[in-house]
């Protein structure tokens, strides 16, 4: 059998909406995989360590605020420091289309806003992760 | 409320119709739904009559407006005298861009000022902070000193206008720029008038801007409480809020449980402290969400008053002012789509219309493309239009609670009154509402209504227009708010002249008074008051307390 995808959900900065986060991780954990919550207030370097802790293959950042910009890239220019290439990265929260394809280049391969099937993240997961 | 051979006469008809007409009419054409439940789950008849209200006593439960229980409204005219206040929540980036926003709302009619503070100011952090990465001005504007708050409200009037502050954790400190503003034009605090929010319990549960833990929160409360009363008479010091509660995923029974709940607590605390309940309890606001349900809303608001004036009689509390529930209203953000979102225009007219029938005394209304980002300008005006024509062109503030007496919405009102204090009992059995706060009872009762309504529309068992019916495939076209690049920086350099010019001696002091003054349990307000006059910013004011009190983190539950 295929081992499960390890999957950590995190709440980058101060922001404190954390409905779309405790949805996601509960439809993807439904969906079969190991999901791990941070809860609030994480800094890109505690979200790092734990993904490395957890050896997760896929993170998952909720962010309402709208400081996306700044921390959504931190923990990928993190990651990419430290050389963790191969875990997926998908983000979700109030995201102007704008900022979309700037959040893609920046390596946040998925974005999902307000609207999205769960069932759409658990199909990008599963398509898109690498193990 | 009937006579008894008259309502066996309704009773006898009423199986009779089920039986004879309406079923036969079934047979021909199935209802279009298998089960009609609303938003709490509750399962909806076919028709309501007398016979499901036949138990409450019109008097008893009911009432006239202005009178005990309050139920059909807290004032004897309503709509009629006055009507709400049009207070949109607003605020971003720096506070000269806010500071237009609201001269702009208030060109357009708006009547109440409302605002919405950053992340950072929300955790009690200035600009410049570590921790306030990326967030400055957000969703909200940066108040990091009693200078910002100068300029937020540069000209305007605030003796004639009043101003709601949604601030939680360190709401007795932003309070206090408002306050020392005031004081500095010439203003005394006796006249002026708002509100803040600080509101921790559903912080907790909710809304998660908390920053010290339960204990040392609630003292910091009651602090203001007294204080209201006694030296700002005018201000409503807590804004018990249901808002957040809903946002986050509840029902409208677990919104109306949680935040009665909440209240109580506060009044058990004040009276802890040896405060007279008819004292304080007259500065106690409230706040609800509108969400899409449209009678179970209006019920909502009605249940509210006559349980609130219950609970708040058996307490001890006497003048009415003290009984009656006064509540502010937003409509729900969590229903806005970023699809099509012009038609989020419709949903907030009848989430509005909702609170108006239901007898709110203060609204927002959210903007169509807050789905997307912070309003723009023109969302904002259009979302207060929607207030305005409801005000001037429906009619509908005609006469007093208009929907009083129709079946469906007494029974709907009754009924979550019952619900709500089958809450009450299971929080009571939990040791109340800290200990079912520390066991996580709100944070999972809320998570899982929350799950279920996004299942519910994933599965299409909900709704939502233009997300799982009626979609469009088609880009979205609607303008974003921009926010003044500059506004960070210019920000910074204010805060490091600010902490360069002031009486840096003076600052230090009066916040090694506060610190002592929090080791001890006298009134706080006083000390905090003197740390903002002399330009303590929140940060060092909110750290000072923070070494004193400790921090609250949270349990991860999901």
């Amino acid at each position: 059998m295929d081992q499960k995808i390890r999957v950590l959900i995190a709440k980058p900065g101060l922001d404190g909406h954390d409905r779309g986060a405790k949805i996601v991780a509960r439809a993807l954990r439904d969906a079969g995989m190991e999901v791990v919550y941070t809860g609030l207030h994480q800094t890109a370097e505690m979200i790092v360590e734990t993904a490395i802790q957890e050896d997760v293959n896929v993170i998952g950042l909720s962010l309402l605020s709208g400081a996306h910009m700044t921390l959504f890239k931190d923990v990928t220019k993190l990651l990419n420091a430290k050389g963790l290439n191969d875990v997926l990265i998908i983000g979700g929260g109030i995201i102007p289309e704008e900022d979309v394809s700037k959040l893609k280049k920046a390596g946040v391969s998925g974005v999902f806003g307000p609207g999205t099937h769960c069932e759409d993240i658990v199909r990008f997961i599963r398509k898109n992760v690498k193990k | 409320m009937y006579d008894k051979k008259e309502l066996d006469n309704i009773k006898r008809k009423k199986v009779e119709w089920n039986k004879e007409c309406y079923s036969q009419h079934v047979k021909n054409r199935a209802e279009r739904k298998k089960k009609f439940n609303n938003l709490s789950s509750l399962k909806i008849e076919n028709i309501y009559t007398p016979d499901d209200v036949a138990h409450l006593d019109y008097d008893k439960h009911l009432g006239f407006p202005g009178i005990y229980p309050f139920l059909r409204g807290i004032h004897p005219t309503m709509y009629r005298g006055r009507l709400w206040t049009m207070r949109q929540f607003s605020g971003f980036g720096s506070a000269e861009e806010t500071n237009k926003r609201y001269k702009y709302l208030l060109e357009h009619g708006e009547t109440g000022l409302s605002v919405a503070f950053d992340y950072p100011t929300l955790y009690g952090y200035d600009t410049d902070q570590p921790l306030s990465r990326g967030e400055f001005g957000k969703c909200g504007v940066a108040i990091s000193s009693l200078k910002d708050m100068e300029i937020l409200f540069n000209g305007i009037s605030i003796d004639e206008v009043t101003t709601s502050m949604t601030i939680n954790g360190p709401a007795a400190i932003v309070w206090a720029f408002y306050m020392a503003n005031a004081e500095n034009r010439g203003i005394s605090k006796q006249s002026i008038g708002g509100t803040i929010q600080n509101d921790i319990l559903k912080e907790y549960i909710a809304q998660k801007s908390f920053i010290f833990p339960p204990e040392p929160s609630m003292r910091l409360i009651v602090d203001t409480f007294e204080y209201g009363f006694k030296e700002v008479p005018r201000w409503n010091t807590i804004s018990i809020s249901g808002y957040h509660i809903r946002e986050a995923g509840s029902t409208a029974i677990q919104e109306l449980a949680f935040t009665l709940g909440d209240g109580l607590e506060y009044v058990r605390w004040a009276i802890k402290r040896g405060l007279k309940i008819d004292d304080f309890a007259q500065r106690l606001s409230f706040f609800f969400n509108a969400h899409n349900d449209f009678f179970e809303e209006i019920a909502k608001y009605r249940a509210a008053r006559r349980i609130w004036s219950q609970e708040m009689r058996n307490l001890g509390a006497k003048k009415d002012r003290s009984l009656y529930m006064r509540f502010h209203t937003q409509t729900a953000g969590c229903t806005l789509t970023a699809q099509q979102p012009e038609i989020n225009i419709a949903r907030v007219t009848m989430q509005a219309l909702s609170s108006i029938l239901g007898g709110t005394q203060s609204l927002h209304t959210n903007s169509m493309d807050e789905a997307l980002a912070l309003p723009s300008a023109k969302a904002a005006r259009i979302a207060l239009r929607t207030q305005q024509v409801i005000a001037e062109e429906s009619g509908v503030t005609d006469t007093v609670d208009p929907l009083g007496g129709s079946y469906y919405i007494e029974w709907l009102t009754d009924k979550m009154v019952e619900e709500t204090y089958k809450y009450f009992d299971k929080v009571e059995k939990l040791g109340g509402v800290i200990p079912a706060i520390e066991k996580g009872f709100f944070q999972r009762e809320i998570a899982e209504s929350s799950y279920k309504y996004q299942k519910e529309i994933d599965e299409k068992e909900r709704i939502m227009v233009g997300v799982n019916k009626y979609q469009m495939d088609e880009p979205i076209e609607i303008p974003i708010l921009k926010m003044d690049e500059k506004g960070e920086e210019r920000q910074i350099n204010r805060l490091k002249k600010l902490r360069k010019n002031r009486n840096n001696s003076k600052v230090d002091r009066n916040l090694s008074n506060l610190r002592k003054a929090a080791d001890g349990d006298k009134n706080l307000m006083p000390f905090i008051l003197e740390c903002v006059h002399s330009y303590a910013t929140l940060g060092e004011t909110c750290d000072i307390l923070r070494e004193v009190f400790g921090e609250y983190t949270e349990p991860a539950i999901y």
